[in-house]
Parts: structure tokens; C-alpha cells; sequence
């Protein structure tokens, strides 16, 4: 038996010749699980591609797939699994698809009683959930990608500059401020600066829940690099809590104009502006 | 997050987002023990300065957080330990606007004034431990 051992000779020769028929029962089998999402035509054109590169492969064990032989199958499996992630299918689902194909082979070999061919009917089964474990590994990737992609989206989100006035831009910041989000910040607001031409910008942190030495650091940079491009900043929503916090860390402010909150700022940048908010008289 | 009031609790510091974790950590607890709005704020932000220190400076490590008791009133003690170069003079790394390295110079001195109790523990070439406690007034 052992002279056998990573060769499949009779598995080989009858998945060869029943190809058409288990594939077709494959996709059949698949459908039901997928319960309409994916077409037959989807299934078949994948679970062909999918065959013919698996073929080569019986006789093998599953259990080292970075092997080389296995390059092939690894990059079928990774696309076929990030389509799946796409599309909202469970892992489970991903993988019980090349569950399936188990059972379509334990029937064709069922009425045998050849040791040998059962041998290597369990060695394929093996092979299989090796596979199948990879798509689950894949699916795993693709998740992961997914999020990192959306914390990026998230990060651009919910830093946005907006001009509240002529010439007045505010950036209200909520959480927590990294250098990550700071580089984008002061991006974004340098930026807003130079479009709207504006010459005031109120950096709003009533949302912020602690400011430590490295946030101060952060804040800091952005007004020099402001003020080099002609703004004034304003730092706003110092709220009592983080006032006593400021001073205890000893971080100075210098000659940044600070307000309690965002209307004092704008009040503020408005007046410097020449501008007065003067009451209507009501009659 | 859930309260927890089970002993003490441990988070490892190996990059930016731990220093977030051991903040929310420490807050959680400061909630727990009712510690005052502007208490809470000082105790998290000195916890945040001294996980950021284990991070850059320590090279990595650990946080725990825990509630105490000293029979007379609660609190809240952090712990910040790693086994990186070691602090070589402590009158230096205790002085304002001084950094080895490229921050304000405010982070450890800082810490120590925004809570009530301040250890330091460290050896060259063996890591540093900093033990922090802000009572309940």
C-alpha cells in the first residue's frame, strides 16, 4: 500500500471519466444549499475551473497547502471566497460548497469494494477539507480587508471642515485624536483654507474626551501650520473637566485665542472680522 | 464595555490602538468608583501619557487597572510595566518640557500631577514600572 502512497490511480481514473456528471451534480446539490442566490450557470463555470485544477491534486494529502503544487488551487479558492464575502454569504456556506463535492464522490464509489480505492477516497476527503478550511482562512482575509477598508472610509468621515461663515471654517473633532487622524485633519483644513480662502478656523473639541500631551502636541501643529498659510485658529469646547486636566499637565497654549464653546468662537472670529451680531429691534 | 468590579484587570500595550483600550479600560473603572467628572479626566488622561510611554519608550508591556480600597475611601490604581531601557537619571525624566524623545516633555511630569499618588520603579536595562492611584474625595 504504501508504494501507492501520494498516488490515486482508480479515485483518478473515475472522477476523469464521471467529470460531466458529478460536476452537474455538484451544482445541483450547491444550489439547493444556496438556496437561489447563485445561478446554475455561476456554479458550473466555477466548480469546472474549480475541477481541473483539484484533479491534478488527488493523491495528495492536505496537509501542507503552501506547497507549491497547491499555488493554483490557494489563488482559486481566495477569489472564489472574496466573491463570497462580497456577495454576503456565510462561511459556512463558502466552504460547505466544497463540502458538497464529498458526498457527490462517496456515491460514485459506494458499491466498491476495493480497500485500496477506499483508501483513497478518505485521502481525498482529507484533501478536501484542507481546501475547504482554506476558503474558510480566505473568507477570514476578506473580512478583515473589508473593515480596515471602511475604518478608512470612517476616519475621512468623521473629520469633516465646513465653513459655518465667509470666511470662517470649523472642524468639529469627536473621539479619539491619533496622529492618523490629526494628519488628516490638518490635511483637509490646510486644504479648506487655501479653496475657500478663508482666514479663520475654529477647531471645535467638545467631542474629545481627554486631552493628553500628545493631542495638545497634535492641536499645536495644526495652528502653526495654519498660521503660516495666513489663518488664525481657535481652539473651542474646552469644557471644565479638561481645562483643569490642561493646566495640571502644564501644556501651554501660548497666544491661541481659546473659547468654551463654538458659538463664543465664531463670535469671536466675527468680530475680528469687523463684523457685529446686532439684535433686531422688535417692534 | 461592562462595569467590572473582579479584581484586577490586565491589558497588554503593544501599539497605538492598546493605548486607546487601557484608556477605556481606566475610565471604565473610574465610572465604577464614582470618581468625579474632573477626577475621571485627570486619572485617564495620566493613564494615557503613561501607556503611551510604555509603548514608545518601553517598547511595549502591560496595564493593569484595578479598584482599591483603604478603608477610609475608593480608588482606582493602574499599573504601567515594561522591560524596556530604563529611565537613567529620574530628575531628568521627571523635569518639564524635557523628552527623549520627539513629545512636549510633559508626559511623565504631567502624569504625576493629575494623580495622588505616584510611584516609579525602574532599573537600567531591566524596564520600568509606574504605579498611579487618584482616590475618591
Amino acid at each position: 500500500m504504501t508504494s501507492d502512497a501520494g498516488h490515486a490511480p482508480r479515485l483518478i481514473e473515475l472522477l476523469r471519466t464521471n467529470t460531466e456528471s458529478l460536476i452537474d451534480k455538484w451544482v445541483d446539490a450547491v444550489a439547493v444549499l444556496l438556496r437561489g442566490r447563485s445561478t446554475k450557470a455561476e456554479l458550473e463555470s466555477d466548480f469546472k475551473e474549480f475541477f481541473a485544477v483539484l484533479l491534478p491534486l488527488v493523491g495528495t494529502d492536505g496537509r501542507d497547502t503552501s506547497r507549491p503544487e497547491f499555488a493554483e488551487i490557494r489563488s482559486l479558492l481566495e477569489e472564489y471566497s472574496r466573491n463570497r464575502v462580497r456577495s454576503g454569504f456565510t462561511p459556512s456556506e463558502t466552504a460547505s460548497s466544497l463540502f458538497s463535492l464529498k458526498r457527490e464522490v462517496f456515491g460514485l464509489t459506494e458499491g466498491d469494494e476495493d480497500p485500496e480505492l477506499f483508501r483513497q477516497v478518505l485521502e481525498f476527503s482529507s484533501l478536501l477539507d484542507a481546501l475547504g478550511l482554506l476558503t474558510f482562512e480566505f473568507y477570514a482575509r476578506a473580512r478583515e480587508e473589508i473593515i480596515r477598508e471602511q475604518s478608512e472610509q470612517l476616519l475621512e468621515l468623521t473629520t469633516p471642515v465646513v465653513k459655518i461663515w465667509e470666511g470662517v471654517l470649523a472642524v468639529p473633532l469627536v473621539g479619539t485624536l491619533d496622529s492618523a487622524r490629526t494628519q488628516v485633519v490638518m490635511e483637509k483644513l490646510l486644504e479648506m483654507l487655501v479653496e475657500t480662502g478663508s482666514e479663520h478656523a475654529i477647531i471645535d473639541i467638545t467631542g474629545v474626551f481627554a486631552v493628553d500631551t500628545q493631542v495638545a502636541q497634535h492641536l499645536l501643529k495644526t495652528v502653526v501650520a495654519a498660521r503660516l498659510m495666513g489663518a488664525e485658529c481657535i481652539v473651542s469646547g474646552i469644557r471644565p473637566q479638561i481645562a483643569q486636566t490642561i493646566v495640571a499637565l502644564g501644556i501651554e497654549f501660548g497666544d491661541i485665542v481659546t473659547k468654551a464653546s463654538l458659538a463664543d468662537a465664531l463670535r469671536h472670529a466675527l468680530r475680528r472680522d469687523g463684523v457685529d451680531v446686532v439684535r433686531r429691534e422688535v417692534v | 464595555m461592562p462595569p467590572r468590579s473582579d479584581g484586577p484587570e490586565e491589558l497588554s500595550i503593544t501599539g497605538d490602538d492598546d493605548v486607546v483600550r487601557v484608556r477605556q479600560l481606566v475610565r471604565t473603572y473610574a465610572q465604577q468608583t464614582k470618581l468625579s467628572l474632573v477626577d475621571q479626566t485627570k486619572l485617564v488622561t495620566a493613564a494615557s501619557e503613561l501607556a503611551r510611554n510604555t509603548l514608545i519608550y518601553g517598547g511595549g508591556g502591560f496595564a493593569r487597572v484595578e479598584e482599591v480600597n483603604d478603608g477610609r475611601r475608593a480608588g482606582v490604581r493602574a499599573s504601567f510595566h515594561d522591560e524596556g531601557p530604563g529611565i537613567p537619571d529620574l530628575t531628568l525624566a521627571l523635569a518639564d518640557g524635557w523628552s527623549s524623545g520627539s513629545g512636549l516633555g510633559l508626559g511623565l511630569s504631567g502624569a504625576r500631577r493629575l494623580v495622588d499618588q505616584f510611584d516609579l520603579d525602574t532599573e537600567v536595562g531591566r524596564g520600568t514600572v509606574v504605579t498611579v492611584v487618584k482616590w475618591k474625595r
